[in-house]
């Protein structure tokens, strides 16, 4: 299996922050690979280490085999990059700023238009390529981005956080836009602190948290390890909590927490198929609900989990690092277990 | 390590390079910044602003100072415009390369230099494409203000090739300070942090000099930097080269200052700029 993209050990710092401490990613061609991370996590100084933007402290980063730093004009002919913000020139009209990069690129004048136009109107801009960039729309402009980045029809497509501030009309066009991408062939590295839009997406995910990755694995994958679905029980009469807790913790097997300020009661369910007998046992309790909820597990949770997970992994003496990234257990964790470690790390507090 | 490219995927995609080139040729290079130059001529039709404020501001200038300060000064408008008129273009000039470092700021913060940073083309070219755009700002800037200055009466006394000549100089000044304003541009956080630059260094320089009165009356310490700005060889070399009076001495001069600015600055603002990458 080649990689589109791998890095290895990855360490970037700036001044006494560490952006990013030993990071591994690979990903297979053709495929997205979702680097999936809370604010500050490091995805956009890995992104921008991986365009050639800049220069890791140490270890390596290669896109198509070729190292960032060293054959930096090469990959440069390989790859396209939409950052977080709409990298577009204000001043030029949509038409002109794609013209411009078709002409940096060394497409003649002629070539360098009709690229322009056809992926106008793809990105459904047609209309607007007369008009300055700077009388456009978040979503146009973001669209016209995203466009500049395709006029070298790149094998490696950046994409950091491509989907954030969008509503949510723009957002699933955006995902169509990625899917038709990837089924021409393109490698995607898509950023994102969207859980769900990593879900859709990508078929590969690293989670990483304070430039580190703390989780890699399938959608699949990694959504069995965190719980998969979260549920929250509110009882009427708040005295209960305990009890509520306790037919929760009996019945799912997992550790169920409680929080007394919002009256709530949630435990991570890996089988919905509890949730029948969970309602018959409240209710032959003679326990009234105020609120019974069945949600997708949060960024927050997942993270929460993983972090849980990871601190358990640091004390075995093959930490992983310096190895390509990979799942610290092909297996997936039972929910139940991720969670009893979080329990028992916070207890030792 | 190997460089064998990975497979190239099959689909729109095969229609790139199969495999890329391995260096960039120094032709490469201009045309990168031939297309950059075309950009930045591009932004000056679309940005209306722009288009005012380089034209507009001449026209100001010369109005207000003409007949605002030239009565006062000269005694007549008509005699303190020939006598203003060319340190009004080297000021008007000076303070448009402002603009090269409002724009390569614009271009940092707005993302733009990341665009071109990842893609293959010469480090140096949208660096030296701004600069070369912005000359032809400078020229409209040379232009209104000797067509409308003309219009006020203002009258070449010499001939047409040296009063082109004069305009060159100034050109060739302006070609020079712009690779100072751009290492502003690139220092600066800000758009607000290349103004204030050009409030509190462009200013005294600007002013401090005999662009807009003789030094006469100046106190001492004051003429003694009016004689050492290299401002005033500019314009003494402008006058002289527009309605005669000594100029060979000063324009060599002010040429010398010019390359020396070069000297300094364009490595600075190169290497800065370089780091940035």
């Amino acid at each position: 299996m080649t990689s589109a993209f791998e890095t290895e050990g990855l360490v970037k710092r700036f001044g006494t922050t560490t952006a990013l401490a030993g990071v591994d990613l690979s990903a297979r061609t053709g495929t997205v690979f979702g680097l999936l991370g809370p604010n500050g996590a490091g995805k956009t100084t890995a992104v921008r280490i991986l365009a050639t933007l800049l220069r890791p402290d140490s270890g390596t980063a290669r896109v198509a085999g070729y190292d960032v730093v060293r054959e930096a004009y090469q990959v440069r002919q390989l790859i396209g990059l939409t950052g977080q913000y709409a990298s577009v020139d204000d001043g030029l009209t949509g038409l002109n700023n794609l013209v411009m990069i078709g002409r940096l690129l060394g497409l003649p004048r002629r070539d360098a238009k009709a690229r322009a136009v056809e992926l106008l109107a793809r990105f459904e801009l047609s209309d607007a390529a007369g008009r300055a960039a700077k009388t456009y729309s978040g979503g146009m402009r973001r669209r016209l981005d995203l466009a500049a980045s395709l006029v070298g029809r790149p094998q490696v497509l950046f994409l950091d956080e491509p989907t954030t501030g969008l509503d949510p009309s723009a957002r699933t066009d955006t995902w169509t836009m990625i899917r038709r991408l990837v089924a021409d062939g393109v490698t995607v590295l898509l950023t994102t602190q969207y859980l769900e839009e990593a879900d859709l997406l990508a078929q590969d995910i690293a989670v990483i948290d304070h430039g580190e990755v703390i989780a890699t694995g399938t959608p699949d994958q990694l959504k069995a390890r965190t719980g998969g679905q979260v549920l929250e029980v509110a009882p009427d009469d708040r005295v209960r909590l305990g009890e509520v807790a306790g037919i929760l913790m009996g019945l799912t097997g997992a550790a169920a927490e409680t929080d007394i300020a919002t009256g709530r009661v949630t435990v991570a369910v890996a089988d919905a198929a509890a949730l029948p007998e969970i309602v018959r046992r409240l209710d032959a309790s003679g326990i009234v609900l105020a609120g019974f909820a069945l949600r997708k597990t949060s960024l927050d949770e997942v993270f929460l989990a993983l972090t849980g997970h990871r601190a358990k992994h640091e004390q075995a003496p093959s930490g992983g690092r310096g190895q390509p990234a990979r799942p610290a257990s092909a297996e997936p964790v039972p929910a139940a277990a991720a969670a009893g470690s979080r329990e028992a790390e916070e207890s030792h507090r | 390590m190997t460089a064998i490219p990975a497979a190239v995927p099959t689909g729109p995609v095969a229609a790139g390079p199969a495999a890329p080139a391995r260096r960039l040729s120094p032709l490469t290079g201009i045309e990168n910044t031939l297309t950059l130059t075309w950009r930045s001529l591009l932004k000056i039709r679309t940005n209306m602003e722009d288009l005012v404020g380089l034209s507009l501001q001449p026209i100001m200038f010369l109005v207000l100072f003409t007949y605002v300060f030239g009565g006062a000064i000269s005694g007549s408008t008509h005699g303190y415009l020939q006598y203003a008129l060319p340190g009004l273009l080297v000021q008007s000039v000076l303070f448009a390369t402002l603009g090269t470092g409002l724009m390569l700021n614009a271009d940092i913060t707005g993302g733009v230099f990341d665009r071109f940073r990842s893609l293959p083309i010469a480090r140096w070219a949208p660096l030296a494409g701004a600069i070369l755009g912005d000359m032809a700002r400078y020229m409209i800037s040379v232009a209104v203000m000797l067509g409308f200055g003309m219009v006020l009466g203002f009258r070449i006394l010499t001939s047409p090739l040296a009063a082109a000549a004069g305009c060159a100089l100034v050109l060739g000044f302006a070609l020079a300070m712009c690779w100072i304003s751009a290492l502003i541009g690139l220092l600066a956080r800000t758009a607000q942090g290349v103004q204030v630059f050009g409030f509190t260094v462009m200013f005294p320089i600007v002013f401090a000099s005999n662009l807009l009165v003789p030094a006469r009356t100046m106190p001492g310490w004051l003429q003694a930097f009016v004689r050492v700005n290299p401002m005033s060889d500019l314009a003494t070399a402008t006058r002289g080269l527009m309605t005669g009076g000594p100029a060979a001495g000063a324009a060599v001069k002010s040429a010398l200052w010019a390359l020396g600015i070069v000297v300094v600055f364009a490595p600075i603002a190169v290497r800065v700029y370089r780091r940035k990458t």
